[in-house]
């Protein structure tokens, strides 16, 4: 159902918008922010510098980002949609001739106070065009070949853009997010299905073919996909950190060794504490309780967003939530299955507790969006 | 636009139905997350606290085999061979006293050793082995071997080490290997892993040195898993480095081994050189040493026998020596003269004895003169008056610009230790380094090799090569690095009017084979293999006394220099002897023998020589091949 079937003054107005936000949400996004502090403050040795301080600044303004955007009524944002994903491509080309790159392949834009990741505002502006799509087009038509063929297309656009800057874990991300849009919005299963066969496929033809006459790709290729997958081929590389990570994580043992008390991360085994690999000092100093806590705390952000979703009866919300859903999920799978030598080592950080600003602020105006529809809800 | 009420509801249905599946994917993939948390957190704590206490997977390397040094027909120069060494585990042996004891009375054990030994096994953890004997013969690892029974705790392990069959003949070109110091680390940027190793053998001197890092190869790893106490318990992989590449020399071990011979105990210098290819064929400094004897770790006595000699057997001279070229510079300066075309090879000068500049005597080295001479008697007989009268004509700029062109006053390259650049003086120079100005006397000096020029025995050679051959010959030392032949020394044509060349080649010429010549006496009288050559004597004091009359060390440097077959030219070769005396009696028959001795390559035919001299050189050859032992190669047992 789209909003225009409703009253629109069955929506709260004014201050009591305020008592309708979703309270719960905000309460366990703040704690997960803040367990990010400590650790921050424990990885700088005890000290709010240089990162735990900076991570609450952007905290707060990212906080202020979500209660402005969750203010102002979601139909404003669906009709926003285009205009966000157009913005969002007109971000990615400008990087593309003036961004900076550093660590790792992605790029962003200096904006003085934070660096602006836009593949970060893709994904965001992706699942808001799709949900927007799907709200527009008679239902049905959703499974019609062309029908579904916009949408992929509509995918495909940022992930390539992505994949040039180069990216490879942005782009399947971004990838994974669509799809879980289309099919949360009822697209036939046999497409899904289809393009898993497809995939699978193609991944079997490629290993195949490793030393026979039509061999896919070049040697070195393989060798990279190799260590890819098997990190333990190079110890002193890639090999390294998920080593030391899981050392770390291991020498926590179910209580862990308490808060700034643990050795592996603050020795500098690992380069990247503050940001990607910040899960070792959780898991290390807090052990595993401190880490399963964690854990429940994301699934409890997932929980209550789907329970929103599931019981709002517009469209363009419904797909809106669940998307930005699968968006923040995928942020803490990866990130924790990189962490534990489950999945390689690829560039995302735990969200709302890894040291950068792009990510934070991105996620908390994606849950200004949820809370707007939360609050603007059809009752 | 409005939609049909029920399939709205439908959708919604869908939609919502679909977000709980998406729901219960993420819920289970966190629970498999936590599940996987669990394993490594609770289960397999043990093992990783383990392994964070400081000893987890440590890195190992492995050494990579050094690359081996070969002579230009692939004799060994340096070889690793296995080195036997006597180890004992002290947990492996109840009583490690009684172990030793009786494990001296097995084989011979060092003292010094057996107390470094016995203090490192109180340290050190007890699954370390020690080394209790080092390098040992293979008899000694048989013995032990064969009583392992009543030894504990000891076995026999062996390990590569670096050894020079030749032994003397190439120290000072090979150079050695020693244990890396302090001093060696500190001077590298970047070292590599490798040389953190303790006791790491690395190049100290010479082509083992200069060429270290081909030689060296690229570092191994092993990752061992290792427990709390640091004790391996398992290799968990293993990756080999690659070994250094081989290297063959220019070095004819043949030759060398000769020169070194027929050198005796004289401190001298000689090197021959190819003329075609810059082919370095023999490089001799004498006195040598062993350099085996380094890589064992030199006795303090040896040492200060070596350090504290008086002809210097650690020195390379060939290369790092400069000395006054004396009177083998003069076709230096008479080329100057020609090419510059303010001297003509008609002109003639007289000599009286000596020549007045600025109101000083500068005397000819035969008080009653020669006469008059011409640029070809000037250089048969070695008129100085000729030369002093020609700097003051030609100047000095002129004659250090030609010396440079023929390779003087300039560092060659070759991977020697201390390879010195000799000195070609200029007014600049003068001024700069001895604050005063450039006189007349100077460049009277200059013409003859003596006053401030200075030249090693290898620049000579090359001079000769490039007057030779008039082209920029290179002096090339390493032929093939690995599996690359090195870039030849042939070099390009140095635009050397080949008119005045041969004005110069008809003096050297002159020198050996004219009755008249300073060197006819160590003529060669083979008419195809005949050369042509130039004396030279370089004085070490300032007033001309008899050189029998003063000490060795304050003895005239005796120098030759020449290029043979006369016709076309193939070798160049120089020779220097440190206080010999004159060039023509000391220097010049050193210098035929080698020229037969390449030439020939081996023992010349006597008809080679002098009928008079045929019966002297016979003795002289047999000598030599009594003397020769050879030295032998492989005559180790293998393991």
């Amino acid at each position: 159902m789209s909003y225009l079937e409703y009253r629109v003054q069955s929506v709260p107005a004014g201050w009591r918008k305020v008592l309708n936000l979703h309270w719960p949400l905000i309460l366990v996004l703040t704690a997960i922010s803040c367990i990010g502090f400590l650790m921050l403050y424990s990885v700088a040795g005890g000290s709010f510098e240089p990162w735990a301080k900076a991570q609450m600044q952007r905290f707060g303004l990212g906080l202020s980002l979500m209660f402005i955007i969750a203010m102002v009524p979601i139909w404003f944002w669906r009709n926003m949609s285009v205009m966000a994903f157009v913005f969002s491509l007109a971000l990615l080309v400008f990087v593309e001739f003036y961004g900076a790159t550093g660590m790792g392949a992605q790029r962003w834009i200096d904006l003085g106070f934070m660096r602006l990741q836009p593949s970060e505002v893709s994904k965001i502006a992706l699942v808001m065009v799709l949900a927007s799509y799907y709200d527009s087009i008679p239902i049905n038509k959703i499974s019609r070949p062309l029908w579904v063929m916009i949408p992929v297309v509509i995918t495909l656009i940022p992930t390539f853009m992505v994949l040039r800057q180069p990216d490879l874990g942005t782009a399947l991300l971004l990838l994974i997010t669509g799809g879980v849009v289309m099919f949360a919005a009822g697209v036939h299963w046999a497409y899904f299905a289809s393009v898993v066969v497809a995939g699978g496929a193609a991944i079997a033809a490629v290993f195949q073919s490793r030393g026979a006459s039509w061999q896919l790709l070049q040697d070195y290729q393989y060798r990279r996909i190799d260590t890819f997958l098997d990190p333990g081929r190079d110890p002193l590389g890639d090999g390294y950190h998920i080593t030391q990570s899981k050392i770390a994580l291991g020498s926590g043992g179910w209580t862990g060794r308490g808060f700034m008390q643990g050795t592996q991360t603050r020795l500098n085994f690992l380069p990247e504490k503050h940001t990607d690999f910040i899960f070792t000092t959780i898991a290390e100093e807090f052990g595993f309780l401190g880490g399963a806590a964690l854990l429940l705390l994301y699934i409890l952000v997932v929980v209550f967003c789907l329970f929103t979703a599931v019981r709002m009866k517009d469209r363009y919300s419904s797909l809106l939530v669940i998307g930005i859903t699968m968006t923040f999920f995928l942020f803490f799978a990866v990130n924790m299955s990189m962490v534990m030598g489950l999945a390689p080592v690829v560039g995302v950080p735990l969200p709302l507790v890894s040291y950068g600003g792009s990510a934070m602020l991105v996620l908390l105006a994606a849950f200004g969006l949820i809370q707007s529809a939360h609050v603007h809800r059809p009752r | 636009m409005r939609k049909p009420e029920r399939d709205l509801e439908k959708s919604s249905k869908k939609i919502s139905r679909r977000g709980l599946l998406i729901g219960a994917g993420q819920v289970a993939f966190a629970g498999a997350l936590a599940a996987r948390m669990r394993y490594l957190q609770v289960e397999e704590a043990d093992k990783y606290r383990l392994l964070a206490e400081e000893n987890r997977i440590n890195i190992r390397l492995i050494s990579p085999s050094r690359g081996q040094i070969f002579d230009r027909d692939g004799t060994p120069l340096a070889l690793n061979e296995p080195s036997y060494r006597i180890v004992i585990v002290p947990e492996d042996s109840d009583d490690i006293h009684a172990t030793i004891s009786r494990l001296s009375n097995l084989i011979e054990l060092d003292a010094e050793d057996l107390n470094r030994a016995l203090a490192e096994i109180e340290r050190s953890p007890p699954f370390l082995p020690i080394t209790l004997a080092d390098r040992v013969e293979w008899d000694a690892v048989a013995k032990v071997a064969a009583n392992s029974i009543a030894l504990p705790g000891v076995t026999p392990d062996v390990g590569l080490s670096r050894r020079y069959p030749l032994g003397p003949d190439f120290a000072h070109v090979v150079g050695y290997v020693g244990p890396i110091s302090d001093y060696d680390l500190e001077r590298i940027e970047n070292p590599d892993q490798l040389l953190r190793i303790p006791r790491f053998q690395i190049g100290k001197v010479g082509v083992e040195s200069k060429l270290e890092d081909t030689l060296r190869g690229k570092a191994g790893t092993k990752s061992v898993e290792v427990n709390a106490v640091g004790r391996v318990m398992r290799e968990l992989e293993r990756r080999e480095g690659d070994s250094g590449a081989d290297l063959q020399l220019a070095l004819d071990h043949k030759l060398q081994g000769y020169i070194q011979k027929r050198l005796g105990d004289l401190s001298a210098s000689v090197v021959v050189m190819d003329c075609e290819t810059g082919d370095v064929r023999a490089i001799v400094s004498s006195p040598d040493f062993d350099p085996n004897l380094f890589v064992r770790g030199i006795s303090v006595a040896d040492y200060s026998g070596l350090r504290d000699n008086e002809k210097r057997p650690l020195a390379s001279k060939a290369v790092q020596d400069a000395y006054p070229p004396g009177s083998t510079f003069k076709m230096v300066a008479a080329l100057a003269g020609l090419e510059a075309g303010i001297i003509d090879s008609t002109d003639t000068v007289y000599c009286p004895g000596y020549l007045e500049i600025s109101d000083r005597k500068f005397s000819c080295w035969k008080k009653v003169g020669h006469g008059s001479m011409d640029l070809n008697t000037s250089l048969r007989e070695s008129c100085d008056v000729y030369y002093y009268d020609l700097a003051l004509k030609v100047g000095i700029e002129n004659i250090t610009a030609m010396a440079r062109r023929l390779g003087l006053g300039e560092k060659h390259n070759v991977p020697m230790s201390a390879v010195s650049s000799g000195l070609m003086p200029t007014k600049e120079w003068k001024l700069i380094y001895r604050d005063a100005d450039w006189v007349l006397g100077d460049s009277a000096n200059a013409a003859i090799g003596q006053g401030y020029v200075l030249a090693s025995p290898l620049q000579l050679a090359v001079m000769t090569a490039r007057l030779a051959t008039g082209r920029s010959v290179e002096p090339r030392l390493i032929k093939r690095i690995g599996s690359e032949e090195t870039t030849s020394g042939r070099g390009k044509d140095l635009g050397i009017s080949p008119e005045n060349l041969r004005q110069i080649h008809r003096g050297m010429f002159a020198v050996s084979n004219h009755r008249k010549g300073t060197a006819y006496s160590s003529r060669i009288d083979a008419t195809e293999v005949r050369m042509a050559g130039k004396t030279g004597t370089a004085q070490v004091r300032s007033s001309i006394v008899n050189n029998d009359e003063v000490p060795w060390e304050q003895r005239d440097h005796a120098l030759f220099v020449n290029f043979a077959p006369f016709d076309k030219p193939k070798y160049a070769v120089a020779v220097v002897v440190e206080h010999g005396g004159g060039g023509s009696s000391v220097a010049a028959p050193i210098a035929r023998d080698v020229t037969l001795q390449a030439l020939f390559e081996g023992a010349p035919p006597l008809d080679a020589y002098p009928e008079k001299d045929r019966e002297e050189i016979k003795k002289l050859q047999d000598s030599i091949e009594r003397n020769h032992t050879p030295f032998p190669v492989g005559d180790r047992g293998q393991a």
